[in-house]
């Protein structure tokens, strides 16, 4: 026999009897954030490639819900502090060993950029739209001027922001499930795939829906892919990661992670992706749906599932 | 100068004082500990061990709160004392999340509170409460770079671990064995 308890009774609140220190908002965070990356990388690569006209939902319409999203990300990460009244403080410093640092600032530069992309497509929604002030208009003049600085500013930072909400859990090596850098990678393949998903539920452009249809696809296979490698480096690691990637594996986060995630989120929506582009006529909803629905429900697995993985002595 | 604790596992009768007197000693807020007592028994009946470990935050030499923490709240001061600015944290639970001892906690005001290994009252000469307060005398404390502090003559003596080394952390918490 081997026993191990504290005696003295530790109930420290949110870390007792196993840490939950992370509620809702965080997952929820991590999945807006996540969907407000890829639809800016969409928007930012096809203006870049100057198909702006072509894929016209894509680089005008859809960015759109990123500045929503971010908001309402922010709002919820504000949400969860527990000391709400000194969140300015993430502002007077930047510390670059600390993901949730420069992870701040790397939100506030998208956030920011995401509003003025926004601010120069509001005719595409209010054609008859008057920025009234001369200073708004000269401004707006000043970023089309700039549009193209502007977009591969969102390009790079929609890159970082997917890859943020991964490495924020992967730095931890105290939780072996988030510790992999697989993390990165798969965080920004699922944020990538929503922000297409996002794109095919909002486009009328057969062209344009099948175009996404496509990339995501690939990125649907990709994010198996690093599952399926994740699950490997976790198997040939150590104890503790053995342990964690077990929580999955026969463990109490099994049916919902293969279920919700894995089936619902990737594999059903790529067969129909398939079916889709193969000549059938598979109503955009249900794949779009699922695929938003799969991202959502991965980054609520992941984060309470790796609050219970933990190293033991 | 390297502060640094050794617990004697074989001498701690797991009384828990430690506990209170840390309780008392920081104004810890009601239902919350920042130290604790792990009991581990091995072997069957009538065959038994016991390994008592009155346990805490272990400063460490890398420490993971330290690095993950976005606005410096969590910090290292002199000795290698690993404490919380309340008024620069923001209650992220980042550090809670990063250490592997749990050694941390939200304090009910909304800032992280943990073990400040008593430096308010090292700097005035004196032994944590945690450390003067046991009745077996079990806890040593005191400066590794000071080959006569007691924790450096005692760890030159006897076996000791530390735990989860293999976290990379470089704890600085001893167990005597």
């Amino acid at each position: 026999m081997n026993e191990e308890l504290i005696i003295s009774g530790r109930e420290n609140l949110m870390v007792d009897p196993q840490l939950h220190i992370w509620h809702w908002p965080i997952p929820l965070y991590l999945f807006l954030g996540g969907l407000a990356a890829g639809v800016l990388f969409f928007a930012a690569l096809y203006y870049l490639m100057g198909k702006e006209e072509q894929y016209r939902t894509a680089v005008r319409r859809v960015p759109f819900i990123a500045p929503i999203a971010l908001v309402l990300g922010l709002a919820a990460l504000f949400y969860d502090l527990n000391h709400k009244a000194f969140f300015w403080q993430l502002y007077t410093t930047i510390r670059l060993e600390s993901p949730m640092s420069w992870g701040a600032w790397t939100l506030l530069v998208i956030t920011i950029a995401s509003f003025i992309w926004c601010a120069l497509h509001i005719r595409e929604f209010f054609p008859k739209w008057d920025w009234k002030y001369r200073w708004l208009k000269d401004l707006e003049a000043f970023f089309n001027r700039y549009k193209k600085p502007l977009a591969w500013v969102m390009l790079i930072f929609a890159i970082i922001t997917g890859v943020y909400t991964g490495i924020l859990l992967s730095a931890f090596n105290a939780r072996p499930l988030w510790n992999t850098s697989v993390l990165g990678p798969l965080f920004l393949a699922s944020g990538l795939s929503a922000g297409a998903a996002a794109i095919v539920l909002s486009s009328k452009n057969r062209e344009e829906r099948l175009l996404f249809t496509k990339i995501d696809l690939i990125i649907l296979g990709t994010e198996l892919f690093l599952i399926v490698h994740m699950f490997m480096g976790f198997l040939a690691s150590t104890q503790v990661q053995i342990e964690a990637a077990g929580l999955f594996l026969g463990g109490p986060y099994t049916m919902v992670f293969w279920i919700f995630v894995v089936i619902l989120g990737i594999i059903i929506p790529g067969v129909l992706d398939l079916m889709e582009l193969g000549g059938r006529h598979i109503p955009a909803l249900i794949p779009g749906v699922l695929v938003l629905m799969g991202s959502f429900a991965f980054r609520f697995v992941f984060v309470f599932a790796g609050q219970v993985s933990r190293w033991l002595y | 100068m390297r502060y640094a604790m050794a617990v004697d596992s074989r001498k701690c009768v797991g009384c828990s004082d430690c506990v209170v007197a840390c309780q008392t000693e920081n104004n810890v807020p009601i239902g919350f500990c920042r130290d604790w007592v792990v009991e581990v028994i091995d072997g069957t009946y009538p065959q038994l061990e016991i390994e008592l470990r009155s346990e805490r935050c272990n400063h460490c030499d890398n420490a993971p709160c330290v690095r993950c923490c976005p606005t410096g709240a969590s910090h290292i001061v002199e000795g290698g004392v690993v404490l919380v600015k309340p008024n620069r944290c923001i209650g992220c639970g980042a550090c809670i999340a990063s250490c592997p001892y749990d050694a941390r906690y939200p304090h009910p005001k909304g800032y992280v509170d943990k073990c400040t290994f008593c430096i308010h009252r090292v700097r005035e000469g004196m032994k944590p409460a945690c450390v003067a307060v046991c009745p077996t005398k079990c806890m040593y404390f005191g400066d590794l770079d000071d080959p006569n502090s007691d924790v450096s003559v005692v760890l030159k003596k006897r076996k000791y671990k530390t735990l989860i080394p293999e976290a990379g952390t470089k704890p600085q918490l001893y167990f005597l064995i």
